[in-house]
């Protein structure tokens, strides 16, 4: 598997993915703290956390006798310029070319 | 008072997988010749040992089309452990709200993986600092004033893996 499928893979889960917003409201979460409310298994919330760990969007650090865990956005930072920054060029200018088409027409 | 967890909430971790060896990636960050070449369009220079000067200077080109004062940054270095290890402080000084926040502590973690692959990462512990916490965390452009972690360690590693960083220093955005 390559990074970048390691990240849509752990991004391609609902759970996944409302433990990084939980992240980037708060950083630097013990796995107690992030499990709250959340309506699954201490043990759930682990495999979960284990799939982001794997896809480098979650990075642990001790603290003391705590295990913290951080957002890292570096991951979707990679994906962001080689996917969405390509597309989203072209389609902007997709866009304001049919603009001034469009606007060009004599009504 | 301040817990375990307020403290790490001002803390900000980024890490990037890059094909290297940790010795490219030492030399990367710290030779002038190589960090020139990613990131904010200037150069930092470290005088790698405790206590020695950490510095960041901007390029005349950028001084000028970004309004900025020469120097962009400052330090000390706390901890250097090549090619594993460096802990440095830091304050921006191109901005007068920026600099008044004072130092701030940045580690440089690498580690050699699997396959030629070594891992960085960066580690900014910004207590008391907001504006450079936000200044640092920012997606914005390098060249539209942001140039946050994300973008420069992601810049390092197209650096070392194609030979051409993404935001060509040359490149204006």
């Amino acid at each position: 598997m390559t990074d970048d499928d390691r990240v849509f893979k752990a991004l391609g889960d609902p759970t996944r993915r409302i433990l990084l917003d939980r992240l980037f409201e708060r950083d630097g979460r013990t796995l107690t703290e992030l499990e709250s409310g959340l309506e699954m298994t201490r043990f759930g919330v682990m495999k979960h956390l284990r799939v982001l760990e794997e896809a480098a969007l979650v990075v642990t650090r001790r603290s003391g006798r705590e295990k913290l865990h951080f957002l890292n956005p570096v991951p979707i930072r990679l994906i962001h310029d080689r996917w969405i920054d390509k597309y989203r060029e072209r389609r902007v200018s997709a866009l304001a070319d049919l603009k001034t088409e469009l606007e060009e027409e004599p009504a | 008072m301040k817990t375990t967890a307020d403290t790490a909430v001002t803390t900000q971790v980024y890490r990037v997988y890059i094909k290297a060896t940790p010795q490219a990636i030492w030399d990367a960050i710290t030779d002038p010749a190589w960090n020139a070449r990613f990131g904010y369009p200037g150069t930092s220079s470290y005088d790698l040992r405790p206590g020695g000067a950490f510095r960041a200077v901007a390029t005349p080109e950028m001084v000028q089309a970004m309004q900025l004062p020469e120097e962009l940054a400052d330090g000390e270095v706390v901890e250097a452990d090549p090619p594993r290890r460096l802990v440095q402080t830091w304050r921006f000084l191109f901005d007068p709200e920026l600099a008044a926040e004072g130092f701030t502590r940045v580690t440089w973690e690498i580690e050699q993986d699997d396959g030629g692959i070594s891992s960085l990462t960066l580690i900014h512990e910004l207590e008391n600092a907001p504006k450079t916490a936000a200044q640092v965390a920012s997606v914005a452009h390098i060249l539209q004033g942001g140039g946050g972690w994300a973008m420069v360690v992601s810049d390092l590693k197209s650096l070392l893996e194609t030979g051409s960083p993404m935001f060509g220093k040359t490149e204006q955005g």
